[in-house]
C-alpha cells in the first residue's frame, strides 16, 4: 500500500514536471524577438506567408501552445525548421541510439572504476593509495570534459596515431569518447564512496566482523560495499544529467552522429523545432531516471521498507 | 639527589599541577584558519588563485599589446619573445588575451557562485526557519525547478536571451541557486532545534531578527564552503556556453570562446587551445582544492 | 598450570594530531584455562585498547609494542594478518559493547552467525551449519529461532541483540572470550540475564571469560581474579574475594568505597574520587594516581612503583613497601 502511493506521488511529480518542462521550452522560444524567417535573405512575401501556415506559426498563440502540448502527447514533434523533409522525430530515432550506446559505456565505466577507486582510497585512508586516488578525483572534477576530450585526441590519435580519430562505428572508435565522459562522474563516485565507506569502515559492526577472523576482502564486500552505496544511488540521476550535457561536447569534438550533436547543431542554427522537441526528448529521459533511482533507493533500504514491521525496541 | 629511603614520608605538594585541564581556547575561525593552513594543496592553491586575480588585473598592461589589435601578417605565430604565449588566426597576442579572460572568466564566475549564495541563502533560511506549509510548498517548488537539467535550462535561456556577459549571468543564477538553498536549509534546520534559538525567542525575538543576527551567522561556514565550490562550475558554465558558440562575442576574449577557436587549430597550432585550456583547469582544480580545504577547516567534528 | 593466554610487557600508543598517547604503559597478565578475569577500570584507563591490541583490531595505526603476547605457543604479536585471522573469532573470540552498533543493520541476524560458523568450519554443509545457528540462538535464550533467524537487528530489543552477539562469538567454540562491557549498553535487569548466561556458558564449555568492566559491582559473584587497571597500567591483581574484603591499592580502596552497598550504614555518603585521571599524551613522572591519592609519599611523585606481590596478589603502590610507615588507610 506504501509502495503503491509512493509510485503514484512520485508519477504525478514526474508528469506535472514534463508539462511544465513543455510550456516554458514553448513560452522561452515564442518570446524571442522576430520570426526565424525573418534571418533569410529576401525571401518573397508569399513564400514566407506559406511556410508560416505550413509550420503553424500563422495562428494565435493558444492555439500554437495546444498543438505543440498534443503533439508532445501523441509523440508527433514536428518538422524541422532547418532540413527539409526531415522531422524531429527521424532525428531523434536515428540519434538517439548512438548517445544511449556511448552514455552507457561512459557510465559503466564511471560506475566500476569510481567504486573501485573509492574503495581502495577508504580502505587505504590516509596512505599513499588514498592520497593517489583522491588527487586523481580532484583532477577528474576539475577538468572540463571537453578539455580532456581535445587533449585525449590530440595526444592518442594525431601524436601517437593508436586510437582513431573522430566517428562512430567501431569499438576503438568509441574509447576516447567514453573516456572523456565518464571522467568527471568516475571522480565524483570516487569521491562519495571514499567519503562514505570511511565512514562505515568506522562502525562497530565492521570491528565485529574483523574478530570473526574475516579477511579484508570479505569484509568490504559482505558488510561494507552494501552499506556504503547508498548514496552513489542517490548521484546516479544527477550523473545520467551528467553524461547526457557532457554528450554536447564530446560528440561534437569526435564527430559522432548522436543526438548530442544534432542538438548542439540546431542551436546552432536556431533550428526551434528541433530544439523544443530534443529538449523535451532530454527532459522525459531524465525525469524517468529520477523517478526509477526513486524507486531503486526505496527498495535498497531495509530500514525503510522494514519499520512498519518492526518488533519492540529496548 | 635524595636516597630514595628517605621519601617515605607523606607528601608536600601532590602534582596538583596536573590535575588542571589544560587547553588554549581559541576561536572557531582560528581553528579553521590553521587548519586551512596546513592542508598545502588547500594553502598553495589560495595562493596560485591570489596571483591569478593579480594577475588578471595587472596582466593586460604588462605585455605591450592589447587584446583586440590584430597583426594579421603574425596570425597563428608560436610562443616567442615578442608573443609569450603566441597569436592566434587574427594575430592577436594570446598573452594579453588569455588574462582578459581571465578577468571574464573569474568576473563571470564570482558574480554568478555570489547571486546564488544570496538567494539561495535568504530561501532556504526563510523556508528552514518558517517550517511547516511554507516550508514544504517553497521546497516543493525548488525541486521541480531543480528536476530540470541545469545545462539544458542555461542553453535554452542562452538561445533565447542571445549572448553577452549579463546574459550568462542572469541565466546560471536562474536555476543555480538551488543547491545553495538546501544546503542553508538543512542548516538550518538543525541549528533552530538549538536551545540559544529558545533563548532568543523567549527574550522577544521576531523572526526576522532570529533569521539574520542568530542562524545566518552560524550557517557561514557551509555557505562560504559552498560559494567556493560553485566558482569552478560557473566558470566551467561559462566556457562550456562558449564552446558551444553561447558565449560572449568576439573580439571580448574568454577563456571559452580562445578554447572554442582553438579547438579547430589543434592539430598545427596546439599552444591556441593549450593556454585557455590549462587556466581553465588550472583555476577550477585550484578553487576545489581551497573549497574542499575549507569545507575540512570548517568541519566542527574535526576540531583538535 | 599452563596459562593460556600470557601477556608481557604490553604497550599501545596511538599518533593522534601529532601527539602521541599512550594508551596503555605496561600490562601483564595471565589467563589459565577455564578461568574468569576482570579488568575494570575508568572509561579511558585503556582496558578496550587493551583487548584490541591482543588480537591486533585497531582500524587506526597504533603502535603495539610487547616481550610477548603468548597463545598456545604462538607469539600474537608477531604474527601475519593472515595467521591472526586463524585466531580471531576460532580460537578468541569477542562480544562488543554496544550491541545495536555492532551488528550489521542490514544482514539478517542468522546470517551473522552462519558466517562465523562456514568461516571456521569450511567442511560444514550449508544446512549443518543452519541448524547449528538455531542451536546457538536456543542457547543463549532467544525463542522461536526459526523466526528470529530471519530478522534484522533493529527488530530486536536490546537484551536480545547482546545475545546474538554472544551466539556470534560462541559459534566456533573458542577458547577465550573476551567480553567488552557486554552489559553497559543494557539495562539493569537484562544485566544480569546476560551476566548469568556469560557464566552457564563458562560453566558447560570451559571457555576463559576476560570480562572488561567499569562496573566493579557486576564483577563480585562472576570473576574468580580481578585486575584493576589506571592511567594504562595494572595497579591490583587479586582474587575476586580478597579484593572486596581488603583492597590493598588505594584506587581500589576509593573505588569500593563509591559504590552502592547493601552491607554499609544507612545514609553513609557515596564518595566519589576527586580529581580527574591523567592526560594520556604527556610523561607521567611517579605514581599516575597521586595526585588524587589520599596517602600520597615523596616518593609517589618521583619513581614509579613497582609491582609488590604477597601470596596471590600483587599490587604497585609504594605503601607496600616495607619502608613506608604505616600512612592511615
Amino acid at each position: 500500500m506504501q509502495l503503491i502511493n509512493f509510485i503514484f506521488k512520485k508519477l504525478l511529480i514526474l508528469l506535472f514536471s514534463l508539462f511544465l518542462v513543455a510550456s516554458l521550452t514553448f513560452f522561452l522560444l515564442k518570446s524571442i524577438p522576430g520570426d526565424p524567417f525573418s534571418q533569410e535573405q529576401a525571401v518573397p512575401e508569399e513564400i514566407i506567408k506559406s511556410m508560416k501556415a505550413y509550420y503553424g506559426l500563422d495562428e494565435p498563440w493558444h492555439i500554437q501552445y495546444f498543438k505543440y502540448l498534443k503533439g508532445i502527447a501523441t509523440w508527433n514533434l514536428g518538422p524541422s525548421f532547418k532540413y527539409e523533409g526531415r522531422t524531429v522525430n527521424e532525428i531523434i530515432s536515428e540519434g538517439a541510439p548512438v548517445s544511449f550506446i556511448l552514455g552507457a559505456e561512459a557510465l559503466i565505466l564511471a560506475i566500476i572504476f569510481g567504486i573501485t577507486l573509492g574503495s581502495i582510497a577508504a580502505i587505504k585512508r590516509c596512505r599513499f593509495p588514498d592520497h593517489v586516488c583522491m588527487i586523481m578525483a580532484v583532477i577528474g572534477i576539475s577538468i572540463p570534459n571537453f578539455i580532456l576530450a581535445t587533449f585525449l585526441q590530440y595526444f592518442f590519435s594525431m601524436k601517437l596515431g593508436i586510437l582513431p580519430v573522430a566517428r562512430w562505428g567501431s569499438f576503438t572508435q568509441s574509447i576516447l569518447p567514453s573516456i572523456s565522459l565518464s571522467a568527471l562522474p568516475m571522480a565524483f563516485i570516487a569521491r562519495l564512496t571514499r567519503g562514505n565507506m570511511v565512514e562505515v569502515l568506522e562502525q562497530d559492526y565492521v570491528m565485529t566482523a574483523k574478530s570473526k577472523g574475516l579477511p579484508l576482502f570479505l569484509i568490504v564486500t559482505r558488510h561494507v560495499l552494501k552499506n556504503s552505496l547508498l548514496t552513489v544511488v542517490t548521484y546516479l540521476a544527477p550523473l545520467c544529467s551528467g553524461i547526457l550535457t557532457g554528450s554536447f561536447v564530446v560528440e561534437k569534438i569526435f564527430g559522432i552522429p548522436g543526438l548530442g550533436g544534432w542538438f548542439v547543431t540546431s542551436i546552432t542554427n536556431r533550428d526551434y523545432t528541433v530544439i523544443m522537441g530534443v529538449t523535451m526528448f532530454y527532459s522525459s529521459v531524465l525525469m524517468t531516471s529520477v523517478f526509477l533511482v526513486d524507486l531503486i533507493y526505496y527498495f535498497l533500504d531495509p530500514r525503510i521498507k522494514l519499520i512498519p514491521r518492526s518488533a519492540s525496541h529496548g | 639527589m635524595d636516597k630514595i629511603e628517605d621519601l617515605f614520608i607523606p607528601c608536600k605538594d601532590k602534582n596538583l599541577h596536573l590535575q588542571k585541564v589544560s587547553f588554549v581556547s581559541i576561536s572557531f575561525w582560528e581553528d579553521a584558519w590553521i587548519r586551512f593552513k596546513k592542508n598545502k594543496l588547500a594553502f598553495g592553491s589560495l595562493i596560485f588563485l591570489l596571483i591569478l586575480i593579480f594577475m588578471a588585473i595587472l596582466g593586460p598592461f604588462i605585455s605591450n599589446h592589447t587584446y583586440f589589435e590584430t597583426h594579421l601578417h603574425l596570425k597563428n605565430e608560436k610562443p616567442s619573445k615578442e608573443f609569450w604565449f603566441g597569436t592566434d588566426e587574427l594575430g592577436r597576442d594570446i598573452f594579453t588575451r588569455i588574462w582578459w579572460g581571465a578577468r571574464i572568466s573569474l568576473f563571470v564566475g564570482i558574480s554568478a557562485a555570489f547571486i546564488d549564495m544570496i538567494i539561495g541563502v535568504f530561501y532556504g533560511a526563510f523556508s528552514g526557519l518558517s517550517g511547516g506549509k511554507t516550508d514544504e510548498i517553497m521546497m516543493r517548488f525548488a525541486d521541480i525547478l531543480h528536476s530540470l537539467p541545469y545545462l539544458l535550462v542555461v542553453i535554452l535561456l542562452m538561445v533565447v536571451m542571445g549572448p553577452g556577459i549579463p546574459t550568462i549571468i542572469l541565466a546560471m543564477t536562474i536555476t543555480g541557486w538551488i543547491n545553495m538553498a538546501r544546503i542553508v536549509r538543512a542548516q538550518i534546520l538543525q541549528l533552530k532545534e538549538l536551545d540559544f534559538v529558545l533563548a532568543a525567542r523567549s527574550l522577544g525575538a521576531g523572526f526576522s531578527r532570529i533569521l539574520i543576527q542568530h542562524l545566518i551567522p552560524n550557517t557561514l561556514g557551509s555557505v562560504i564552503t559552498t560559494m567556493t565550490l560553485t566558482i569552478p562550475a560557473a566558470i566551467f558554465t561559462e566556457a562550456f556556453l562558449s564552446f558551444l558558440g553561447l558565449g560572449v562575442q568576439a573580439p571580448i576574449a574568454s577563456w571559452g570562446t580562445m578554447a572554442s577557436d582553438g579547438l579547430s587549430a589543434l592539430r598545427y597550432y596546439p599552444w591556441r587551445l593549450f593556454f585557455p585550456a590549462a587556466f581553465i583547469s588550472l583555476t577550477m582544480l585550484s578553487f576545489n582544492l581551497v573549497g574542499d580545504g575549507l569545507r575540512d577547516a570548517l568541519d566542527p567534528r574535526l576540531r583538535s | 598450570m599452563t596459562p593460556l593466554l600470557q601477556v608481557k610487557k604490553l604497550k599501545v600508543s596511538f599518533k593522534h594530531h601529532f601527539k602521541k598517547i599512550d594508551a596503555v604503559r605496561e600490562v601483564s597478565f595471565d589467563l589459565l584455562p577455564k578461568q574468569t578475569v576482570a579488568i575494570v577500570g575508568e572509561s579511558g584507563c585503556g582496558k578496550s585498547v587493551l583487548i584490541k591490541a591482543i588480537l591486533k583490531l585497531f582500524s587506526s595505526s597504533a603502535s603495539i609494542q610487547a616481550e610477548k603476547i603468548l597463545y598456545g605457543g604462538l607469539d600474537l604479536n608477531l604474527l601475519t594478518e593472515q595467521e591472526l585471522q586463524k585466531i580471531r573469532g576460532k580460537e578468541i573470540g569477542v562480544i562488543f559493547q554496544d550491541p545495536m552498533t555492532s551488528l550489521n543493520p542490514t544482514m539478517k541476524i542468522g546470517d551473522q552467525i552462519l558466517e562465523n560458523i562456514l568461516l571456521h568450519k569450511k567442511s560444514a554443509s550449508f544446512q549443518e551449519a543452519k541448524n547449528e545457528v538455531l542451536n546457538l540462538l536456543a542457547l543463549v535464550g532467544i525463542t522461536d529461532p526459526a523466526i528470529r533467524y530471519y530478522q534484522y537487528p533493529h527488530e530486536l530489543s536490546g537484551g536480545m541483540r547482546q545475545r546474538v552477539m554472544i551466539a556470534i562469538a560462541l559459534a566456533p567454540s573458542p577458547k577465550i572470550l573476551i567480553a567488552d562491557e557486554p552489559t553497559t549498553a543494557l539495562d539493569v535487569t537484562i544485566q544480569a540475564q546476560i551476566l548469568s548466561l556469560l557464566k552457564k556458558i563458562q560453566e558447560t564449555r570451559g571457555t576463559s571469560i576476560l570480562l572488561i568492566t567499569h562496573d566493579l559491582s557486576i564483577v563480585a559473584g562472576f570473576c574468580d581474579k580481578v585486575m584493576v587497571m589506571y592511567a594504562g597500567k595494572i595497579v591490583e591483581v587479586s582474587d575476586t574475594a580478597s579484593l572486596f574484603k581488603d583492597p590493598k591499592h588505594p584506587y581500589t580502596i576509593k573505588l569500593l568505597k563509591s559504590l552502592p552497598r547493601l552491607d554499609v550504614q544507612p545514609n553513609t555518603f557515596l564518595q566519589a574520587i576527586g580529581g580527574v585521571p591523567p592526560d594520556l599524551s604527556t610523561e607521567i613522572q611517579g605514581c599516575s594516581f597521586a595526585p588524587r591519592c589520599f596517602a600520597t609519599m615523596e616518593v609517589c611523585t618521583r619513581f614509579c612503583p613497582p609491582s609488590f606481590g604477597l601470596e596471590q596478589r600483587e599490587c604497585a603502590c609504594w605503601l607496600l613497601d616495607p619502608r613506608a610507615t604505616k600512612v592511615k588507610q
